[in-house]
């Protein structure tokens, strides 16, 4: 994961401001109408700069917050098989965060600072992480419904006209399908098996559904018009991925014998899509200020590891300090 | 695997037990690690420590399904790990002790680490051919850990004094619980003779030479033997170990009988 479709300003510090000049922004213009990509060196508007860097460092943080709610279950993982799958999920999930810290480095903005926006509450990261992780079946559907929305999310970023963010994005959306099939898994696994694992699968189900479906933000309608679509970092509008996610997913709960918590989920013919009832956009927004089960505790956690592990990071520079100081005295 | 029906014949309850304590170390420490992810105090290191855990995990998943066919009772890696009472598991006890914070972590995968290295070489040789199998992958993924913790350990050591201080005092919890590894007793005494594995005493002095001169680049003064013992190889374990597979084994306990 785990792009969240909408702009949600962080304020983040800016780098050298660049003379904006029309010129440039032709040829600028002229390159991604051309589809092809631009590159750290290349000339860039400040907004488009900006822009990225917002997302690029949302989608980061979304990787290293979403390590939480899956790490929950870690030590409680049900079978070696599970742990050692698991395990590896939440390390890909955190090298996620890294090429995507890396990508919005090229853009002037340092893993620090970043890191510090997060920290402080300053930065946003994917609502869906401040969910709570209630039963082992909730692990399987993080992997079929948020790496799934996710992977509906990025798979039209691969090719955004910013470079280092689309190669990112190509290797990450392989490694989400990834986690999105196992996750299937797991629950087909459970699935099989007793009434008390069934019903934890549909618990998990009931409660993920509605919050993966607001992964794709606000109806297109109540969005603010940015000029993300035009610059070609949004591809798709966000009702457009989620009746393609929607479609796909009704099926796949079909075969693995859960319903989807929607009474007014129907096949419309005439559309040719699925129709599925209102999205509560209060909870959503409620998720998104703040308000969530999980959004104290989730930053509590990352600041917790950020001030304890401070010794650690202090230490290592000090000792690279000191072994070129040595290595200067021995030369 | 090879083991099963035709070495069951043979096996004795030594070479089970043996066998159980490597499976238990990894499995054991492999939880504990696990426990940092998401937590670690850079993501490199999150994900370096994931990776050392997936490693243990693995090696336990070979060694207690290697144990259980030697034990030929028809259980499975599963039922080793997660349905046994704490009296039952063979790791030795510093394998249990908590993570505390990143200096203990990274002190035990060096002492740790620097002995797996030296007992996979040994196991390489093992008469027990699944064993030596196992021994050959995990040589490499202990010389890696080894590397990797060696490293951290120079550098907390040498780092500040704030570092020091931490690296020294994980250094004085942990070192008195390396004794363990090297207690003789009669179960490696009959998995030497039989050629299985070397017994653990063997190797104190080599594990010395490799961990003496990393800790004293690091600064770290290692502390005098003093008379402490523990007997987690023994299945007699610390007040944590309990706590661990509460944890560890609540949703097998919980859901009896159930595949996952
Ligand atoms: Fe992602
Ligand atoms: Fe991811
Ligand atoms: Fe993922």
């Amino acid at each position: 994961m785990y792009t969240q479709s909408l702009s949600i300003p962080d304020g983040e510090s800016g780098g050298p401001r660049k003379v904006e000049n029309p010129e440039y922004e032709a040829e600028f213009n002229a390159k991604i109408d051309a589809g092809g990509f631009i590159e750290p060196k290349d000339w860039m508007p400040e907004k488009y700069r900006k822009t990225l860097i917002r997302q690029i460092s949302q989608h980061a943080h979304s990787e290293i917050v979403g390590m939480l709610p899956e790490g929950n279950w870690i030590t409680r993982a049900p079978s070696l098989k599970r742990k050692a799958i698991l395990l590896a999920k939440v390390q890909d999930e955190g090298g996620h965060g890294l090429y995507l810290y890396a990508a919005a480095e090229t853009l002037g903005v340092s893993r620090d600072e970043l890191t510090e926006a997060l920290l402080s509450g300053k930065a946003k990261y994917s609502s869906i992480f401040n969910y709570p992780t209630l039963n082992w079946a909730d692990i399987g559907v993080i992997g079929w419904l948020v790496d799934g929305a996710a992977i509906m999310n990025q798979i039209p970023l691969c090719k955004c006209s910013y470079g280092p963010y689309a190669r990112a994005m190509i290797r990450v959306c392989k490694e989400e399908s990834f986690h999105q099939r196992q996750g299937y898994d797991l629950l087909l696994q459970m699935m099989k098996g007793t009434p008390e694992q069934r019903e934890m699968v549909q618990d998990a189900v009931n409660r993920w559904w509605f919050p993966s479906i607001m992964m794709f933000g606000p109806h297109d309608s109540d969005s603010v018009h940015t000029e993300t679509t035009r610059w070609g970092i949004k591809r798709i509008s966000n009702d457009d991925l989620r009746q393609k996610f929607v479609d796909a997913t009704v099926k796949q709960a079909e075969v693995l014998g859960v319903s989807l918590p929607d009474p007014e989920l129907k096949w419309n013919e005439a559309r040719g899509h699925y129709d599925f009832g209102a999205i509560d956009w209060d909870e959503f927004w409620n998720v998104v200020g703040g308000h969530g089960q999980c959004n104290v505790d989730r930053l509590a956690a990352r600041n917790k590891a950020w001030e304890e592990g401070a010794w650690v990071r202090e230490a290592a520079v000090a000792h690279a300090e000191k072994q070129a100081a040595r290595q200067r005295q021995a030369a | 695997m090879v083991a099963d029906m035709t070495q069951a014949n043979i096996t004795t309850p030594e070479h089970i037990e043996y066998v159980l304590r490597l499976g238990d170390n990894a499995l054991i420490l492999g939880q504990r690690l696990s426990e940092w992810c998401g937590h670690a105090p850079v993501i490199e290191e999150d994900l370096a420590l994931t990776n050392m855990a997936l490693d243990l995990i693995g090696q336990s998943r070979l060694l207690l399904t290697h144990a259980a066919a030697l034990e030929g009772k028809g259980r499975d890696e599963d039922q080793m790990a997660f349905l046994r009472v704490e009296r039952e598991y063979r790791n030795v006890t510093m394998m249990e002790v908590p993570n505390e914070d990143f200096g203990r972590t990274t002190v035990r995968n060096f002492l740790f680490s620097a002995f797996q290295v030296l007992l996979w070489e040994r196991l390489g040789a093992s008469s027990d051919a699944e064993l030596a199998a196992i021994a050959a992958k995990s040589l490499k993924e202990a010389r890696y850990h080894l590397n990797h913790s060696a490293e951290w350990v120079i550098r907390l050591g040498d780092g500040t004094d704030v570092s020091h201080a931490r690296t020294q005092a994980a250094l004085d919890y942990l070192w008195p619980y390396t004794a363990e590894l090297f207690a003789a007793n009669p179960t490696d005494e009959a998995v030497a003779a039989a050629g299985i594995g070397p017994a653990w005493g063997e190797l104190e002095a080599a594990w010395e030479a490799m961990v003496l001169p990393v800790l004293g680049e690091a600064t770290l003064v290692v502390p005098a033997r003093t008379p402490f013992k523990t007997y987690g190889k023994f299945g007699r374990h610390s007040e944590h170990m309990g706590h661990l597979l509460a944890t560890m084994q609540y949703m097998q306990r919980t859901y009896p009988g159930a595949t996952w």
